[in-house]
């Protein structure tokens, strides 16, 4: 049985027969895909502007957290790492748009490579990433956490960081880790800290000039440092655990939170570039193959190149909102 | 059809002679801005540490050079640029309409609470 209905309208406006917006269907529907992706992005980072207006006085600074560069060990480096990164992303934008010249002009050759430039720049975008993150969860310098949550970290007279390794007094045979076969067999217990705070109160009190920096943001708008009698005294009452470097729970930088979202947006965005590196790949192998030369368009590498350029353009909120501001 | 690209930018103050011409071009524009902002963010001159609105000017700064920034990617890398007024509003101003509520709605919210910890009600230094 025939199932359609002629209606006489084919082909013409009321028929469905023009382009609305003089768009095609899969770039119009790209578009409003990317709204929504913009909308879900611009709530993280709402949310991620929530937490640190709730503590406005006490959040890292950016700067001091991601201060590495590869193969510069002990350099400080703030944000040369992430700049570095931007430039590759935008330059990666750059060529997916010359692919999209050159396929309006349906010149096979410079799309091939172009896109396959795109696809190396999006590597080592990812690959960036999972330095920066990698250097973030190991993290460098160590920190003590109270029992309210907050972070002491330490420093030396000019202000520079400390690491707990440099100072804590180790002693030998203190604890050893339980395990079910030698304890009880329905208890776990997680891996145990490098420090104890015996060790860490007994380092600063032979160590005259280490003092204490709390989260605090004072009036210059840096760290509160406390007085070396504060600061014995505030590790001995409140200290309760060494933490080294960051994940979900906790955060040697300062508040756990900002690990969560550092983890979660970075994440959430890393995602859309492995995600989009594999679209590019497709899409190359179907240029090399000549799918777009016989379908005579090349607007599949425009629709691709949409979301890429979207990408990008998060990369940017991303950048300023955990970086710069 | 055919692929006209405007190519012109700055409100026509740079016309191009070609798209890939332009793409250079927006590309330079852009990394300057970037080099700009790293520089402000390294520095953090003592200047602009001063308050707008409730907000370092500095940040104030941030904030509009990443808007600009956006503004190209998505006027000349995606050519919304070339599109129809129709479409670009339709994506445009739903966004940042949505945008705008949800930021005031949450950072008002984010204030608010804050207030609540300084006013001491809620001990967390200890």
């Amino acid at each position: 049985m025939n199932t359609t209905v002629a209606t006489g309208t084919e082909g013409k406006t009321w028929g469905g027969g023009n382009k609305p917006l003089t768009a095609s269907y899969g770039k119009m529907m790209m578009w409003f895909f990317i709204v929504s992706d913009a909308l879900t992005f611009s709530a993280f980072l709402a949310a991620y502007g929530f937490s640190r207006f709730k503590f406005i006085d006490s959040w890292p600074i950016a700067d001091e957290v991601f201060t590495h560069f590869p193969f510069l060990h002990g350099v400080e480096a703030p944000m040369y790492y992430v700049a570095f990164m931007t430039f590759v992303l935008i330059m990666s934008s750059v060529t997916m748009v010359l692919a999209v010249d050159a396929g309006h002009h349906m010149n096979k050759a410079k799309v091939t490579i172009y896109m396959f430039l795109t696809v190396i720049g999006g590597i080592i975008f990812v690959g960036s990433q999972a330095w920066e993150w990698n250097t973030f969860i190991k993290g460098e310098f160590g920190a003590v956490q109270t029992k309210g949550g907050n972070i002491l970290q330490f420093v030396d007279a000019e202000g520079h960081r400390v690491a707990v390794a440099d100072f804590a007094k180790v002693e030998t045979g203190t604890r050893t880790q339980h395990e079910s076969k030698n304890g009880l067999w329905f208890v776990d217990e997680g891996a145990l800290p490098t420090y104890t705070m015996t060790e860490i109160n007994n380092g600063l009190a032979a160590h005259p000039d280490v003092l204490v920096r709390t989260q605090i943001i004072n009036a210059e708008g840096e760290k509160t440092v406390l007085s070396r009698e504060e600061s014995i005294k505030q590790l001995k009452e409140n200290g309760r655990l060494f933490v080294q470097g960051a994940n979900l729970h906790v955060n040697e930088y300062g508040s756990p939170l900002f690990a969560d979202f550092f983890f979660f947006i970075t994440g959430f965005h890393g995602f859309h570039v492995f995600s989009g590196v594999v679209l590019n790949i497709i899409i190359f192998f179907n240029v090399i193959l000549g799918t777009y030369e016989r379908r005579k368009s090349y607007e599949m590498v425009e629709k691709v190149g949409l979301y890429w350029h979207f990408v990008d353009l998060v990369w940017v909120f991303v950048f300023t909102f955990f970086y710069l501001v | 059809m055919a692929h006209e690209h405007k190519l012109e930018i700055f409100r026509g103050l740079v016309k191009f002679k070609s798209n890939t011409a332009k793409i250079w071009g927006v590309l330079a524009f852009l990394t300057f801005v970037t080099i700009i902002e790293v520089a402000l963010g390294i520095a953090k001159p003592e200047a602009l540490m001063g308050k707008f609105l409730g907000m370092k000017i500095l940040n104030w700064i941030f904030i509009i050079l990443t808007i600009v920034k956006a503004y190209y990617i998505t006027w000349d890398f995606m050519h919304m640029r070339d599109e129809v007024k129709a479409l670009r509003r339709m994506v445009v101003w739903t966004a940042v309409f949505l945008i705008l509520y949800l930021v005031f709605i949450l950072l008002q919210e984010g204030g608010y609470i804050e207030s609540v910890y300084a006013s001491g009600f809620i001990k967390n230094d200890f």
